[in-house]
């Protein structure tokens, strides 16, 4: 079975719908980007996938080897983060924390996690710094680490390259298609960037109030509302 | 100056308040660190009111320990302050104000229409201040106040790596499985039991000092989160320590000394923050 499953999901606040009528699934390695605007839902229906909010009618089913909390999770950054003491390696490590039941502190097993990860995503040399100090882009490849840490099968990212400068913006893109390709791990993005999101993605869901779309990146610059809203958003940057 | 230390030092009082104001000044800079990061800071100010106003009611009541009502009313609006943190309706920080200004302004009322000491004005300033109290501590509150210390510790050093976590990425937390609610419901029941305990040494308005000086001096000179929990413990401790010496050989009121030490090293770390840079 797919590692997602919605059906007839319903998502809102205090009884007022806020998305309705989603039906999608997400298989192993699939790369779905979720596109649509501001207040379309998009936040509500991560935080549904996280379970940390449930639908208010339909159902969210994950199978193949994916528990609720075996998705790692790549939140947009807040104000607490930016003057916050602490070691990349003191962040990875948080990472692991979801899978080790009660123990109080990290065995070797966590520590080799933590220590592969850093190094696949290349800040093994950053290890000791600090979070605060580094650039957008390596705070971005720390968090992703972490995720790494929590998951193996799959990563939702949160408006990933939102305040990158464009080199840190292509190298976060290029490397969650390594890990989408490499490493099979099923990518899940949220994102303003509609043009890079049919150049990486081969799966688009765009959500308004009921989604408007979901199928195949290439199905999707063929549809209506993909020319739509391509048009609108301006020049093929990273067509 | 060492000789007349010595006489102190050979009254069991004294060694009490030494032993009794290290540990405090230990447990509540561990919980600063986690307080100051989430911008929780004002919960401790706004919990140290509502201690007093706690206390007011304790000593109208003439409760034999005054323990039983302060701790359960601290530890009540600690939760209630969390909740209301959380919800949108009654915006944190203005919960807070009205909260710890309301505990304080019916504190005082209690105290003035039914309180049958001969020394109100002195009462009050002792509760809001600090003072002698630390000196008159019986062998019970030294216990007391030992195995909360070393509770306090204790979830300190088994939470440590969950604490940072959820103090770090709240959201990231909860989404790995982790209960974030229930840590933050930890953190405000330990900050009011400190809170309760350390009135004795400092005073209801001189807490959050205790609380928050150690931790943003710390912060100046360490970069990971262990660093500044450990640094922000030595120096609370150093400064707890050299205060209460100092007022007693200076006969200063002994929580202003120790909140001076600590404001003088907020300055010194700040200082070579600076040269460092």
């Amino acid at each position: 079975m797919a590692q997602i499953l919605c059906e007839d999901v319903v998502l809102g606040y205090e009884g007022k719908a806020v998305v309705q009528n989603l039906n999608f699934e997400v298989n192993q390695g699939d790369y779905l980007c979720i596109v649509g605007e501001n207040g379309s839902g998009k936040s509500t229906l991560i935080k549904a996938l996280l379970r940390l909010k449930n639908p208010m009618s339909g159902m969210i089913r994950m199978g193949d080897g994916l528990e609720a909390d075996g998705i790692g999770y790549l939140p947009q950054q807040t104000i607490v983060q930016k003057d916050f003491p602490a070691s990349v390696q003191e962040i990875v490590l948080s990472g692991c924390l979801g899978r080790f039941g009660w123990r109080p502190f990290y065995g070797k097993a966590e520590k080799d996690m933590a220590e592969g990860n850093m190094e696949k995503l290349g800040i093994t040399h950053l290890a000791k710094r600090c979070y605060r100090e580094l650039s957008g882009g390596q705070q971005q490849r720390v968090l992703l680490a972490r995720a790494l840490c929590a998951t193996r099968y799959m990563l939702l990212l949160d408006e990933p390259v939102s305040g990158l400068d464009p080199a840190a913006v292509q190298e976060m893109y290029d490397l969650l298609e390594k890990l989408n390709h490499e490493d099979r791990i099923t990518i899940i993005m949220v994102s303003h960037d509609i043009h890079a999101a049919v150049t990486y993605a081969d799966h688009i869901l765009h959500i308004s109030e009921e989604p408007l779309f979901f199928g195949t990146k290439e199905d999707y610059i063929k549809s209506g509302i993909g020319r739509a809203y391509l048009s609108v958003t301006g020049g093929g940057r990273h067509a | 100056m060492l000789e007349m230390l010595g006489i102190y030092f050979g009254y069991p009082f004294v060694r009490y308040a030494m032993l009794v104001g290290v540990l405090i000044a230990l447990s509540s800079s561990l919980l600063g660190v986690s307080l100051v990061l989430k911008r929780f800071s004002f919960i401790g100010d706004g919990l140290s009111h509502v201690a007093f106003g706690a206390m007011a009611v304790a000593t109208v009541l003439d409760v034999e320990n005054d323990m039983v009502v302060v701790l359960p009313i601290t530890i009540g609006s600690a939760v209630l302050l969390l909740r209301t943190g959380q919800n949108a309706r009654l915006k944190g920080d203005a919960a807070i104000a009205m909260i710890s200004v309301g505990a304080l302004a019916c504190g005082y009322l209690f105290l003035n229409l039914f309180s049958r000491s001969a020394n109100l004005t002195g009462d009050v300033c002792s509760t809001l201040f600090g003072s002698t109290a630390i000196l008159t501590l019986s062998r019970s509150d030294v216990w007391l106040c030992i195995m909360m210390s070393v509770l306090v510790i204790m979830i300190f050093t088994i939470f440590y790596h969950r604490i940072f976590a959820v103090t770090f990425d709240e959201t990231f937390a909860q989404a790995t499985g982790m209960k974030a609610g229930r840590y933050n419901l930890l953190i405000a029941v330990v900050t009011a039991s400190v809170i309760v305990l350390a009135m004795k040494l400092v005073g209801s308005l001189l807490i959050s000092a205790l609380i928050i000086f150690p931790a943003l001096s710390a912060m100046r000179l360490f970069k990971s989160f262990r660093g500044v929990i450990m640094a922000s413990a030595i120096l609370s401790v150093l400064c707890a320590a050299s205060g209460i010496l100092l007022s007693i050989l200076a006969s200063t009121p002994v929580g202003a000394t120790i909140v001076c030490m600590d404001i003088a090293m907020f300055a010194l770390c700040s200082l070579m923050d600076m040269v460092h840079r």
